[in-house]
């Protein structure tokens, strides 16, 4: 059985899309039947429209990429009257809303909106953005403005779980996520993006436009699965674990380490069918491991 | 969009640091370009098509920086993952009667794939094929086999007109104005570097389109890593291009 349960939710397998990997879903509506899927978290979403950042946004990394899209997005009105109902359309699953700001109140003023969407059924709070300033991971790097965002929005989300996206860009993530926990967050997704960078040694310049951006792939793997592992066993809301997934073994190991779901980022864009693939392999890895259902492999780790 | 795997059944030098690649496997090839697994590099490479015929695509590349001059060591047989069917290419239908093409370097290969169509429609092409100098072109007799009148130019005039191809335009006879002079045409296409698409475009008067280039992340319209701002607001290149409306571009 491939089923698990997050925050009460049922979903129908543990492979999500991760933010920013997948756009807000219809972009792949016509690849694959996105049914499979246990979730999909949507493009980063502010409260006013973004472009985002200059281009080049994208560098090559061994076993990995960094991008520096910088949440170009529509905006909170676009996806709740336009994005998610059109997605509802063709997606039965789990609709993660992932949520940024600027500032406590266009947390709470985004979040507000994305608790009131119909369409939406859980919200993933992004303090970890590395790719804008004054913002994103400025909020998820001390305890205590991860906990006055999670105070912050838990107060507005009166229907839907909200869980905190983290960054790993910290040293010591567990009191980070125990903050979180404490301030009412129902659940924590982990890890977001490395701060990184690559230089183009002809030019002699950073190959991103943003000079930094966010280092993710199959590169970060280890390091995630410690952090989810760390944070599971320190706290008792459920995890998300994301990071450098990109096999059905993965997204088991993951599990072991303590994720009850499990999101899939930069391999979607080396391979567009990787959640689907990821799906289809899980019963054979789970017989040949004995796993019967999966949700007791959860943090036996 | 597709995922399949193709057998590489040709990878040779045709001139300076340009391979031609073909590409073979079952089934039509459609978009205007495609998305390359090279072994050892995390990212696909986007390279456009160049030539497609049912169970066959031709594509011409540069060896410009690590991932292209490992694909040009993979030998004849190699098997390789293909993303097919992406991107937005010419519209063929928006040339009434008369095209004018303006390739710069590799910027020739969509465009060849372009004029096979125009001239399947019965259409006038000219062509204008600019290059760094006469080791680099490429598709010369392929566009003169098949096309109207073919220019080339080079900036160091070892082959054709000397210097860029907005000189070998002016240097058409006529003026460079749509429907006028034998450089008459009612619409342009071009593909090259961004400068010289800017110049192309400011220089040519009438309506066409220019096929754009940038990194890309996934190269199908969802990661957002190729973003362009335009008059109508931030566009994909991959997905919503690579190829725009003259009058949609900011050339910023």
């Amino acid at each position: 059985m491939m089923e698990v349960n997050l925050c009460g939710l049922r979903l129908q397998n543990p492979v999500i899309p991760a933010s920013g990997t997948f756009g807000f879903g219809l972009e792949l509506a016509d690849t694959f039947d996105l049914n499979v899927l246990g979730g999909i978290s949507l493009k980063g979403t502010t409260l006013e429209p973004r472009y985002g950042n200059p281009l080049p946004r994208v560098a090559e990394c061994p076993e990995g990429m960094i991008n520096a899209v910088g949440l170009q997005n529509p905006g909170i009105d676009a996806l709740v009257n336009e994005k998610v109902p059109a997605l509802r359309k063709v997606f039965r699953e789990k609709v993660i809303a992932n949520i940024s700001g600027f500032s406590l109140e266009e947390y709470a003023a985004c979040c507000a909106k994305a608790d009131a969407c119909a369409g939406i059924d859980l919200i993933e709070v992004n303090i970890s953005c590395p790719n804008v300033h004054n913002g994103g991971m400025a909020f998820g790097t001390s305890c205590d403005a991860a906990a006055e965002v999670t105070r912050t929005v838990r107060e507005v989300c009166r229907n839907k779980p909200v869980f905190i996206k983290l960054s790993p860009n910290v040293t010591d993530i567990v009191s980070i996520a125990r903050a979180c926990e404490d301030a009412g967050a129902d659940g924590l997704t982990l890890v977001n993006t490395l701060l990184g960078m690559r230089i183009d040694i002809v030019r002699r310049k950073p190959v991103i436009a943003n000079r930094y951006g966010g280092f993710s792939g199959k590169a970060i793997f280890p390091l995630a699965l410690r952090m989810v592992n760390q944070v599971a066993h320190a706290c008792r809301i459920p995890v998300m674990g994301c990071g450098g997934v990109a096999s059905a073994e993965d997204v088991i190991e993951m599990m072991m380490a303590g994720a009850t779901a499990v999101q899939v980022g930069a391999e979607n864009l080396r391979n567009p069918f990787a959640c689907p693939e990821i799906v289809r392999d899980l019963p054979a890895v789970m017989e040949r491991l004995g796993i019967q259902d999966l949700e007791t492999i959860i943090g036996i780790v | 969009m597709k995922k399949v795997i193709y057998t590489i059944a040709d990878n040779s030098l045709v001139a300076k640091d340009t391979y031609r690649l073909v590409l073979e496997g079952d089934g039509a090839v459609d978009g205007e370009f495609v998305n390359l697994e090279i072994p050892g590099f995390y990212l696909r490479r986007p390279l456009s098509v160049c030539d497609a015929e049912e169970g066959r695509l031709t594509i011409l590349y540069k060896t410009v920086g690590a991932g292209t001059r490992v694909l040009a060591t993979l030998p004849v047989g190699t098997a390789i993952s293909v993303l097919t069917g992406l991107g937005k290419g010419f519209d063929a239908d928006a040339c009434r009667q008369k095209a004018l093409l303006v390739a710069g370097g590799l910027g020739a290969a969509p465009l060849y794939l372009l004029a096979k169509k125009l001239k399947a429609q019965g259409k006038e092409v000219r062509v204008v094929l600019g290059f760094n100098k006469k080791e680099e072109i490429v598709l010369e007799e392929a566009f003169r086999a098949l096309c109207d009148s073919v220019v080339i130019s080079t900036l160091d005039g070892s082959a054709g007109v000397k210097g860029f191809v907005t000189d070998a335009i002016k240097e058409m006879a006529g003026p460079a104005g749509h429907d006028g002079g034998q450089a008459g045409y009612d619409y342009f296409y071009t593909c090259g570097p961004m400068v010289m698409m800017k110049a192309v475009c400011k220089l040519l008067e009438g309506p066409g389109e220019a096929s754009l280039e940038e990194r890309m992340g996934c190269g199908a319209g969802y990661c957002y890593c190729c973003s362009i701002q335009t008059k109508n607001g931030p566009r994909r290149v991959c997905a919503d291009g690579p190829v725009f409306k003259k009058e949609e571009l900011l050339w910023e």
